[in-house]
C-alpha cells in the first residue's frame, strides 16, 4: 500500500506574541513545527506501516526550509519525501495550495492520503477535502480512528454531538484528528537516515501547472486588510479576601441587573 | 468567470435527525442584513431526506424569502458526498452570489468540497460579514495565527463568495410567523458514485445536552482551580446562576472535561450577557472565542494575569474559596430577594 502524508510547517502560534507598539505579530524567535494535526495523521501512516507494511511517502509545500519539517518525519519513519517549493507558488490561498498539492499527487502512487484536519496558523480545514475534490476521490474529515483491510478504510469520524463509523473503498482521502494517536519520537538512526535520504523539490516546471492557478495569481480570495486585535479597556481589578470579592461581584451583577 | 450573473445570499440550512440547527438561524439574520444591502433575496437551502414542512416554515420566520428543499433517502443521515451534490444542484440552480455555512463539523467538511467543486474561493470560520459599499463584494473577516491577528477577506472575480460562520457569532432575527413561506424543490440525479462511504453505525452522544455557545451565563474554569475535584463545584455555582460550565483548552487537555466545554480558537466562540472566568490565566486563543460577551468577570490568584485586560470587572483572590463564597453569596441574595 502506498500512502502519502501531507504535513505543513507551522509557526508555534501558542508562542506568536503581539508587538504593543506597532500592533504586528513578532515573528522572530517563534519555532516553527510540524502541525499536529499532519503529525497525528503521519503517526496513522506510519503504525499502517508497522501493521500492514506500507510505503509512507511525506509531501510538503512551503518554502526551502520547511525540508526541516519532512526530515523530521523521515527521521519517524517515513520512506521518502518530496517539497513543493517555488516562488510561484506563494501568497497561495487554500484553491491554489489544494491544486498545487492535487497536481503533486497525480505523480506520487497513493492509495491513502493523509493530511491533518487543519493548520493552526490558518485553522481553515479547507485543503484537505479540496485536494480529495481536485483528485475525484472520496474523502471523510475529522477522523480520529482508522483501520485499513481488504481495501477499504474503516474509521471513525467525530462530530459535535456523536460519530459515525464509516467504511470507504481505497484510494480516499481522510484528514487526521490530533489526539488520535501518540506521535512517536525521531529515533537515533531515524535521524541519521533521513539525513542521509534525498528529499526531492518539485516547482512549477516538474508540476506543468498553469501559472495562472497557483499561488497568489490563481487564488480566488484575497486578504483586503488585517490587523492586531486591539484589546478593549481593562474595568477595575482589586485584590480582595474571597468574601469580600464575592460580595463586589453580586453587588456589580445586581447592578446590571444580570441578577 | 463572469460573475453578473450571480445574485442572492444563501444559506446552507444544517440540520441533524430533521433538527434545523441553530446556526442556521444565526446565519439567516446575517444573511438578512446582506441581503437587504445588496438589494438581493436571502435563500435558505434545507437538504435531508422526508423533511416536514415544519422545518421550512421556521427559516421563512426567521428571515428566508425563499426555502429551497432537497429531499432525498442518500441524505437521510450526513455524508459528504451527496450533500455537495445537493448543495452543488442548488448553486447551478440559483446562482447565488454568496453562500453561508455553519463552521461546524458538517459545514467545514462540506464547504471546502463544495467550494472546490464550483471553482470559487472560501474564507473560514469568519466572526464578521459585511459589504463594501464601492465594490459590493462581501468582506469576510476571521480570526488568524491563533486569534493573534484579525484578516478580513474579499473573493472578487469568482463566484459565489462562500464563507463558514462561527456559530454562536451572529444573531438570529426575532421570529416572525407572518412572513411568507415560499418554497422550491431541486431534484438532483443520485447514483452510484455518491457511494464510495458507508455508515456503519451513526452515535449520538449529547444532543439533549445544552450547549454553551447558546447559554446567556457561563462559568468558565482554567488550570487554576486546581485539580478536577475543585473544578466540579463550578457546577453549584453555574446552577446557582442558571448557566453552564465551560473550560479552558488547558483542562480540556487535561480530561478534567469533556471538549464540547472548550472556549477559545480550537473551541466554541462564545458570548454570553455574563462570563465568570475562574482561574484563567488568559491565554490569546481563550480570549478570541470569550472576548465578545456581555460583562466578563475574571477571578485569578495572579493579579498579572492577561485575562484582567479583558475583563469588566477582575477579583485577584483564591478562586477554590471564592467559588463557594460567591455560590453562596448569590443564595443568600436570592432568598432575600
Amino acid at each position: 500500500m502506498n500512502i502519502v502524508v501531507c504535513i505543513k510547517q507551522v509557526p508555534d502560534t501558542t508562542e506568536v506574541r503581539i508587538d504593543p507598539a506597532t500592533g504586528t505579530l513578532i515573528r522572530d524567535g517563534i519555532p516553527s513545527i510540524m502541525n499536529p494535526d499532519d503529525k497525528a495523521g503521519l503517526e496513522a501512516a506510519l503504525a499502517l506501516k508497522d501493521a500492514l507494511g506500507a510505503k509512507v511517502t511525506a509531501l510538503s509545500m512551503g518554502p526551502p526550509q520547511a525540508e526541516l519539517a519532512l526530515r523530521e518525519a523521515l527521521a519517524m519513519g517515513a520512506d521518502e519525501a518530496v517539497l513543493l517549493s517555488d516562488r510561484a507558488f506563494g501568497g497561495a490561498d487554500t484553491w491554489a495550495t489544494s491544486s498545487t498539492l492535487a497536481a503533486a499527487l497525480k505523480k506520487i502512487p497513493h492509495e491513502l492520503i493523509v493530511c491533518g484536519r487543519q493548520a493552526i496558523d490558518g485553522d481553515t480545514a479547507q485543503v484537505g477535502p479540496q485536494i480529495a475534490e481536485h483528485l475525484c476521490l472520496p474523502h471523510v474529515s475529522y477522523v480520529s480512528e482508522l483501520a485499513v483491510a481488504g481495501g477499504y478504510a474503516e474509521l471513525k469520524r467525530v462530530f459535535e454531538d456523536g460519530y459515525q463509523r464509516l467504511r470507504v473503498k481505497l484510494p480516499c482521502l481522510i484528514t487526521a484528528l490530533k489526539g488520535m494517536n501518540q506521535p512517536r519520537y525521531m529515533s537515533v538512526g531515524g535521524v541519521y537516515e533521513a539525513y542521509r535520504k534525498e528529499i526531492a523539490v518539485w516547482g512549477l516546471a516538474e508540476l506543468g501547472l498553469d501559472p495562472e492557478r497557483i499561488g497568489l495569481k490563481g487564488s480566488p480570495t484575497r486578504v483586503k486588510s488585517s490587523y492586531a486585535k486591539g484589546s478593549k479597556s481593562a474595568g477595575k481589578v482589586y485584590e480582595l479576601d474571597p468574601k469580600e470579592g464575592a460580595r463586589l461581584v453580586v453587588e456589580q451583577l445586581k447592578e446590571k441587573f444580570i441578577i | 468567470m463572469d460573475i453578473s450573473g450571480y445574485k442572492g445570499v444563501m444559506v446552507f440550512a444544517e440540520q441533524r435527525r430533521g433538527a434545523v440547527q441553530n446556526v442556521a438561524y444565526e446565519l439567516l439574520g446575517a444573511g438578512r442584513a446582506i441581503a437587504d444591502a445588496l438589494d438581493e433575496p436571502l435563500i435558505a437551502l434545507l437538504a435531508g431526506s422526508e423533511l416536514g414542512e415544519e422545518a421550512a416554515r421556521e427559516l421563512a420566520a426567521y428571515g428566508a424569502d425563499l426555502v429551497v428543499i432537497v429531499d432525498h433517502p442518500s441524505l437521510a443521515r450526513y455524508l459528504t458526498e451527496p450533500y455537495a451534490k445537493a448543495v452543488m444542484a442548488a448553486v447551478e440552480r440559483y446562482k447565488p452570489g454568496i453562500v453561508f455555512f455553519g463552521a461546524t463539523t458538517i459545514g467545514r467538511d462540506l464547504a471546502p468540497r463544495v467550494s472546490a467543486r464550483a471553482a470559487t474561493g472560501l474564507t473560514a470560520d469568519c466572526t464578521a460579514l459585511a459589504v463594501d459599499d464601492a465594490s459590493r463584494n462581501l468582506l469576510m473577516t476571521r480570526p488568524a495565527f491563533g486569534g493573534n491577528i484579525m484578516a478580513t477577506i474579499v473573493c472578487p472575480e469568482h463566484r459565489p463568495q462562500m464563507s463558514t460562520v462561527r456559530p454562536g457569532v451572529m444573531r438570529k432575527l426575532e421570529r416572525d410567523a407572518s412572513r411568507p413561506l415560499r418554497v422550491e424543490r431541486v431534484e438532483p440525479a443520485f447514483d452510484g458514485s455518491d457511494a464510495a462511504v458507508e455508515i456503519l453505525e451513526e452515535v449520538v452522544e449529547k444532543a439533549q445536552k445544552k450547549k454553551i455557545e447558546e447559554a446567556s451565563v457561563l462559568v468558565a474554569g482554567g488550570r487554576g482551580m486546581g485539580g478536577p475535584e475543585n473544578f466540579k463545584r463550578l457546577d453549584g455555582l453555574a446552577d446557582a446562576l442558571g448557566g453552564l460550565v465551560a473550560a479552558s483548552r488547558a483542562v480540556v487537555d487535561a480530561g478534567w472535561v469533556p471538549q464540547d466545554r472548550q472556549v477559545g480558537q480550537t473551541g466554541k466562540t462564545v458570548r454570553p450577557d455574563l462570563y465568570l472566568a475562574c482561574g484563567i490565566s488568559g491565554m490569546i486563543q481563550h480570549i478570541a472565542g470569550m472576548e465578545d460577551s456581555g460583562f466578563i468577570v475574571a477571578v485569578n490568584k495572579n493579579k498579572d494575569a492577561p485575562i484582567f485586560e479583558y475583563a469588566d470587572l477582575g477579583v485577584v483572590t483564591d478562586v477554590n474559596k471564592f467559588v463557594p463564597a460567591l455560590e453562596e453569596e448569590l443564595r443568600a441574595a436570592r432568598a432575600g430577594a
